[in-house]
């Protein structure tokens, strides 16, 4: 990937900020993997799809967001969820279905929300969220709130017509929004190149919005970092939207019950290899940080996920009655007229 | 004769449909490469090629329109929806194009066309993989909706689909997939599309339902029988539209009750139709009110085991306990 950007030449964080970051990965990555685990012994039901490979991306932006910011995400959103403060034993509660999860048990997996965090929501249906997300915009924008709005989707999601219109209203707004695809080279089980017209999937349809084409190494958390704060910079400060494309790869397949035979054993290496995270902890000792603070990071953030899968298998399930509460903004759902 | 699941019989039909006809093309996401999410069309790319086995982009707007423009120019599409809660981006392309284009070219083109499309909870699907749409289009003239319960007339019904010069929807219960077993006729058998079957013949009352729903009710007489006699009429409509209303009605006059059972929200739904019509036609002849057991209305099947499973059985044995009652009326 010659013509993204990297590390070098880059202005990077501080390394207190970069600290963060590393937290914010590990955090994410132990979460999925606890997901993953609790998934493989039957105690989630349904499917999920992970984010593991591809942490570097949510916490590059998160680190970059105020707390009012709004993030709209899809149903590969534990991270983005997580990194937006959502409590991470309400999350895993939500996963295992219980009555204490974040949506109390409606969502699962694929739907976490959490507005109190700015978590605006994991949307299912392709695509869905990115006029939504443009929408939300709008609001901040008329309302001078100050917030951005960030909405994460991925390359798939480039091809179904919703994509086109969120992107021509945004520009013709000048909305403040960033638009993040997440290129990790896939469409569930289609490669991306075989049923897009162009080879990068956002970058090279920012011109027709007249967007500037972003291209970036979506492992690289100091690349993404400094890609977040100058496309939330532009939009808080009323220059309009962005549209980011972070090249990345997940390490396991689409969901739960895809082993992602389909991807030649030398890419899934040489991504593995690419492996966001440990490169960034060899780079932050490079950088002068201390390897006690970053080992009590890793154990923090692994008696993080610890409690909060136990809270969460001893939550109690939901109780049946609640299928038909809100429907309506009055907490019910009969008929009203 | 040979036993299968309905997965298989969806996908032997439509193989042998796609060996015997060059028209048939099939399009979708992950259809070609992946063989589709239930592995329907494995291998299919290879053995047809890629000129009849089409992976499309993330695009159902798009899959149902190019399905469309391709039927109206000689070639038989069979589009799949890979799961039916996304086909409402291609709502538009069914509802003001597949179903118009005859009409109001005045029978100067028609759109021979199927859309296949997965729907219905209880597998854990949670609130975007559960969906039943089967009333938004059974409520536009001009769209056939297909509802196959059995291993048998998936197979029989998707034949008739594909050779209909009009579109159908095909909906596939995706719980019967791999749930459902039965024999299944040897050779290309068509099932015709706008007839219903009786499942089950008896005396008492009239239960109507189909797809997944239709077991549950089978399974609910059968026990209504062994306990205490009574003899349950069982009617699978087969298709939603056309709705065979004879069978219904002549159903509903021998027995004098009628109740109605699907899974999708109740209200407006399916029922509405089948109650309404037999109150139509054999008002005099019911002993006891219509009963419509459908779907909680809300919007969507949630995620957590009890709440699904209450979406789906409210009460025990609730399709049951309500057959029962009505028996005894
Ligand atoms: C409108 C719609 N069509 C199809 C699907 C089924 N589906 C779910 S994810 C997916 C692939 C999305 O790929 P991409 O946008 O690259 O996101 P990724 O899963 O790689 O993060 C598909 C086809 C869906 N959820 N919504
Ligand atoms: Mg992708």
């Amino acid at each position: 990937m010659s013509d993204t950007d990297t590390a070098e030449g880059t202005e990077v964080a501080d390394l207190e900020a970069r600290l963060s970051i590393y937290r914010m990965m590990q955090e994410g990555r132990l979460f999925e993997e606890r997901a993953r685990d609790l998934f493989l012994q039957g105690l989630v039901k349904g499917t999920s799809h992970l984010g593991i490979g591809q942490e570097a991306i949510a916490a590059g932006f998160a680190a970059a967001l105020e707390p009012d910011d709004l993030v709209f995400c899809t149903y590969r959103g534990h991270v983005h969820t997580l990194l937006r403060g959502a409590p991470m034993a309400a999350l895993m509660a939500e996963l295992l279905g219980r009555a204490t999860g974040i949506c109390g048990g409606k969502g699962g997996s694929m739907h976490l929300t959490d507005v109190s965090h700015g978590a605006m929501g994991s949307y299912a249906i392709v695509g869905a969220h990115m006029p939504i997300a443009a929408g939300a915009a709008w609001a901040a924008k008329a309302r001078g709130t100050d917030q951005v709005a960030v909405c994460f989707f991925g390359d798939g999601t480039t091809n179904i017509g919703t994509f086109h219109e969120a992107l021509n209203l945004a520009a013709v707004w000048a909305l403040p929004v960033v638009f993040v695809c997440e290129n990790n080279l896939y469409m569930e089980y289609t490669a991306i190149g075989d049923v897009t017209a162009v080879e990068h999937p956002a970058a090279d349809r920012a011109s027709a919005y007249g967007l500037e084409p972003i291209l970036i190494d979506g492992n690289d958390a100091d690349v993404v970092h400094t890609t977040a704060v100058r496309t939330v910079a532009r939009a808080r400060s009323g220059d309009g939207p962005s549209l980011v494309e972070a090249v990345t790869y997940r390490h396991g397949g689409h969901s739960r019950a895809d082993p992602g035979k389909y991807r030649p054993d030398e890419e899934v290496a040489e991504w593995l290899r690419r492996d966001p995270i440990p490169s960034y902890r060899e780079r932050l000792l490079a950088a002068g940080a201390d390897e006690g603070t970053l080992d009590a990071i890793d154990r923090d953030a692994l008696a993080a996920v610890d409690r909060a899968t136990e809270e969460a298998r001893e939550a109690p399930f939901p109780d049946p009655d609640t299928l038909e509460t809100e429907l309506w903004a009055d907490g019910g759902s009969a008929w009203r007229n | 004769m040979t036993e299968k699941n309905v997965v298989t019989a969806v996908r032997d039909a439509l193989h042998d449909e796609m060996a015997n006809d060059e028209r048939i093309v099939l399009l979708g996401e992950d259809v070609g490469a992946r063989g589709g999410v239930f592995r329907i069309s494995d291998g299919w790319m290879a053995e047809f090629g890629e000129e009849r086995v089409i992976d499309t982009p993330l695009a159902e707007s798009g899959i149902v329109g190019i399905a469309i423009g391709m039927a109206l120019h000689g070639l038989l599409p069979v589009a799949e929806i890979q799961f039916a809660d996304f086909i409402h981006p291609a709502f538009d392309q069914v509802v003001s194009e597949a179903a118009r284009l005859r009409y109001r070219s005045n029978g100067d083109f028609g759109v021979p066309m199927v859309i296949r499309t997965p729907y219905g909870g209880g597998i854990h699907g949670a609130l975007y993989h559960s969906q039943s749409i089967e009333a938004f289009y059974a409520h536009i003239p001009g769209i056939k909706v297909v509802v196959p319960a059995t291993p048998g007339d998936a197979a029989g019904l998707l034949r008739s689909a594909i050779q209909d010069p009009d579109p159908v929807l095909f909906l596939e219960h995706k719980k019967t997939y791999r749930s459902i077993k039965g024999e299944v006729a040897d050779g290309a058998y068509l099932t015709p599309i706008g007839v219903a079957e009786v499942k089950q013949e008896g005396d008492d009352l009239t239960c109507i339902s189909y797809g997944y729903s239709l077991h549950l009710c089978l399974d609910a007489a059968h026990r209504l029988a062994e306990d205490e006699g009574a003899s349950v009429e069982v009617v699978d409509v087969r298709t939603l539209a056309p709705l065979d209303v004879d069978t219904i009605v002549s159903s509903v006059r021998k027995t004098g009750k009628a109740m109605v059972v699907y899974e999708d929200n109740r209200t407006y739904g399916a029922g509405a139709e089948i109650a309404s019509t037999i109150a139509e036609q054999a008002l005099f002849d019911l002993d006891a009110p219509i009963l419509r057991i459908g779907g909680p209305d809300i919007p969507a099947m949630p995620f957590a085991a009890p709440l699904e499973h209450y979406f789906m059985e409210p009460e025990p044995d609730h399709i049951y306990a309500r057959m029962r009652e009505l028996a005894r009326a």
